[in-house]
């Protein structure tokens, strides 16, 4: 039982991450969103601190916020500061980043949250945490069933404006010619990247979560050049590197999210070579 | 205060020793930092940080110690390979450089945590201390790994002497290099292997995440100062040194707190300062500039409207009213407003009953700019040819700046002109 339950998180995280990974490599903003993975730290502490408590509505709240503050720090150094894009990316990430850590010590005390957690997290522990409802009985995980909110969420924001998703990313000049805001659709993507970093956070670690955004996404980006196509092959890449992590993981009793993070490497390298030789 | 002499006076030799370890680990990251930034590849010192982590475990499961030596050698290789993958997925992938770079880095890391939970659960008991690297441990860094990497920094800071203008050459202009014949496969060869040493070091101070920090955020800011490349490296480094001090001694005053971060904190509030507040560049002053001049074109634009409707009721110093001026030229209620005060303020106009009328400087200076616009005007259509319904535009950019001594030229390359191409006279 366990078993399963830590394979569906990993699935939930993978997927989630694969659908808004697409859409980053495409936009080629994948930096950005490992930016948002790291910066969103000193929100969920300054959360955590407000709420007085892990709950987890606060947290996704916190992270959003600077998740949509990250990027909007990389645009204006780039923009008005005149900084090329990666220093801007690297000062903006590495300063909040250190300011979170500096949080965290400075509350270490009586905080569930170290850095060890945030960086690697531990899925092993999912299914002992338990959500119950109003009389007490155990409903299920509780990250399965944050994650299944996201996951959800991402789906609804997908469906609901594939098009003009599929519009800015393609064809930016295009979009803001027929009157859409490419820059609320740019934000929109990233406050929903932020929210899934810090769902999948303890589960997976803040690093680790930027390896199944932009792994599986890239393998499919090979392959197909079909945006639905490469959405659903990047969630099936997701999938099985959630399974097939786990059983790596238990053969060599190393962590979870390490081996699913090997697994989806493993799966790049060997759409990388099919690419390789078909040409 | 206190702490602060009893820092400086290096009464422990464990603080002398910490404090010259992070000085010259920082150091030698912000000069190879330097370069990196200006070849626009600085998340290259992220993707190397992380990926230096399952060469370390590696190195330590093969050898089955912690030798500095033996860890740096295998943080080495693993770390070049990542730069190796990167590479070819860029050249042989339709993948760009961004999701390659992010691709290498967390793959990478992923493996080495995989690796490190390994070693951590096999019971070997020497792997205890491992996970330093993941987070960097600047206030422990004594006797044979401060020997280590002290040497490799010196080594990283010699080479980059030695090899100063080669590298700037790769760095700015790489046909360039390549045309006066420098190797430039061995060149980035050597760049590259600093830059891995760099990181190798600089990660025991700091750790994986906050690495990227020390390469790029001193040239970052050091570049808001100067188009210099040795100034930029000579500030970069002093930036790197101070923030080293600052972690060093934050640590000191209050053991709780993490050196690394700190540092890393110190460093980027330099670059914020430097971003919004560094003369010439920073976003203050670049704000102010395009702001001022915004001003200039709006109070340039109304007194030339002045001195049309001047012109054409044949009495410059007449009472006008706002609409008056909204006929010549279209104004925004609020830019007129703000406009005709400004004016006011700087003497160019006066008000009586709501209705506005030049002074002498406000006539002088609307006449210069209608001739300085006339006499574009009559320029393009001359000498380039340009049909007189199709100079007005460029000319009433260009009549902003054209000084003195350009509108003297003109008027003699113009053969000293009256009439403008739409017959207008051109004010003396």
């Amino acid at each position: 039982m366990d078993a399963f339950w830590i394979i569906l998180t990993g699935s939930l995280v993978a997927v989630s991450c694969a659908l808004l990974g697409s859409f980053l490599i495409l936009r080629k903003m994948s930096m950005v969103g490992d930016a948002i993975s790291h910066s969103v730290l000193p929100g969920i502490v300054i959360a955590f601190f407000i709420a007085g408590s892990m709950q987890s509505i606060w947290m996704l709240v916190g992270a959003g916020i600077l998740g949509i503050l990250t990027t909007f720090l990389i645009e204006f150094f780039h923009q008005k500061g005149r900084l090329q894009t990666d220093a801007s990316i690297g000062v903006t990430f590495t300063w909040l980043f250190a300011l979170g850590v500096i949080l965290v010590t400075y509350y270490a005390g009586n905080a569930h949250i170290d850095q060890d957690c945030i960086l690697h997290g531990e899925i092993a522990y999912v299914p002992i945490d338990l959500m119950y409802d109003s009389q007490g009985n155990p409903i299920g995980p509780k990250a399965v069933i944050i994650l299944s909110f996201v996951l959800v969420l991402i789906l609804a924001f997908i469906f609901l404006f594939y098009k003009e998703l599929f519009i800015t990313t393609f064809d930016a000049s295009f979009a803001s010619a027929i009157g859409l805001n490419t820059s609320r659709w740019h934000y929109a993507l990233m406050g929903l990247v932020s929210l899934t970093t810090v769902a999948s956070f303890e589960s997976v670690g803040a690093i680790l979560v930027v390896a199944l955004l932009i792994a599986p996404a890239a393998s499919a980006y090979l392959i197909t050049t079909q945006l639905k196509t490469m959405l659903i092959l990047s969630s099936g890449f997701g999938i099985l590197s959630s399974f097939l992590g786990y059983w790596l993981s238990y053969l060599l009793d190393g962590s979870i999210a390490g081996a699913m993070v090997t697994v989806s490497g493993f799966i790049f390298a060997v759409c990388y070579v099919i690419v390789r030789i078909k040409k | 205060m206190e702490t602060l002499i009893e820092f400086f006076s290096f009464k422990y030799p464990n603080i002398k020793y910490v404090v010259f370890g992070t000085i010259l680990l920082s150091i030698s990251s912000a000069v190879v930092g330097c370069f990196t930034f200006i070849k626009k590849k600085s998340l290259v010192g992220d993707v190397i940080s992380h990926a230096v982590l399952p060469g370390i475990c590696i190195s330590f499961m093969v050898s089955g110690s912690k030798d500095p030596f033996l860890l740096i050698i295998g943080a080495f290789i693993s770390g070049w390979i990542s730069i190796l993958v990167m590479d070819a997925i860029i050249r042989n992938t339709k993948i760009k450089e961004d999701a390659a770079t992010g691709l290498s880095l967390s793959v990478f890391f992923g493996i080495g945590i995989l690796l490190m939970t390994y070693i951590q659960h096999s019971g070997n008991a020497a792997q205890s201390g491992l996970d330093t690297f993941l987070f960097g441990k600047a206030a422990a860094l004594v006797g044979k790994d401060l020997m280590a990497f002290s040497i490799i920094a010196v080594i990283v800071l010699l080479t980059v002497f030695f090899f100063y203008k080669e590298f700037k050459l790769i760095s700015f202009d790489q046909q360039f290099a390549k045309v006066i014949g420098l190797p430039i496969r061995r060149l980035e060869m050597v760049l590259t292997s600093i830059t891995v040493l760099a990181v190798v070091t600089g990660i025991q101070a700091v750790g994986v995440v906050l690495m990227a920090a020390m390469l790029i955020t001193p040239a970052a800011a050091a570049r808001f100062w100067t188009d210099r490349l040795s100034r930029m490296i000579l500030m970069a480094s002093i930036f790197g040194a101070f923030s080293g001090i600052s972690g060093a001694f934050i640590s000191y005053s209050a053991p709780s707190m993490p050196t690394g971060p700190w540092m890393v904190m110190v460093l980027s509030i330099i670059a914020l300062i430097s971003f919004f507040f560094a003369p010439r560049k920073g976003i203050v002053i670049r704000q102010w500039r395009r702001f001022s001049i915004q001003r200039q074109l709006l109070e340039e634009n109304l007194l030339k409207a002045f001195y049309r409707i001047g012109e054409n009721s044949g009495e410059h110093f007449n009472r006008v009213a706002v609409d008056d001026i909204q006929l010549i030229r279209n104004f925004s209620p609020a830019q007129l407003a703000k406009g005709l005060r400004k004016l006011r303020v700087n003497g160019y106009v006066q008000r009586a009953n709501g209705s506005w009328y030049l002074t002498n400087e406000g006539f002088e200076k609307g006449k210069r700019i209608t001739r300085l616009h006339r006499l574009w005007e009559l320029y393009l259509t001359k000498y380039l040819r340009i049909a007189p319904d199709h100079v007005h535009e460029d000319a009433d950019t260009i009549e902003h700046v054209i000084t003195p001594e350009l509108e003297a030229r003109l008027v003699k390359l113009l053969e000293y002109p009256t009439e403008d191409p739409h017959l207008s006279e051109i004010p003396k």
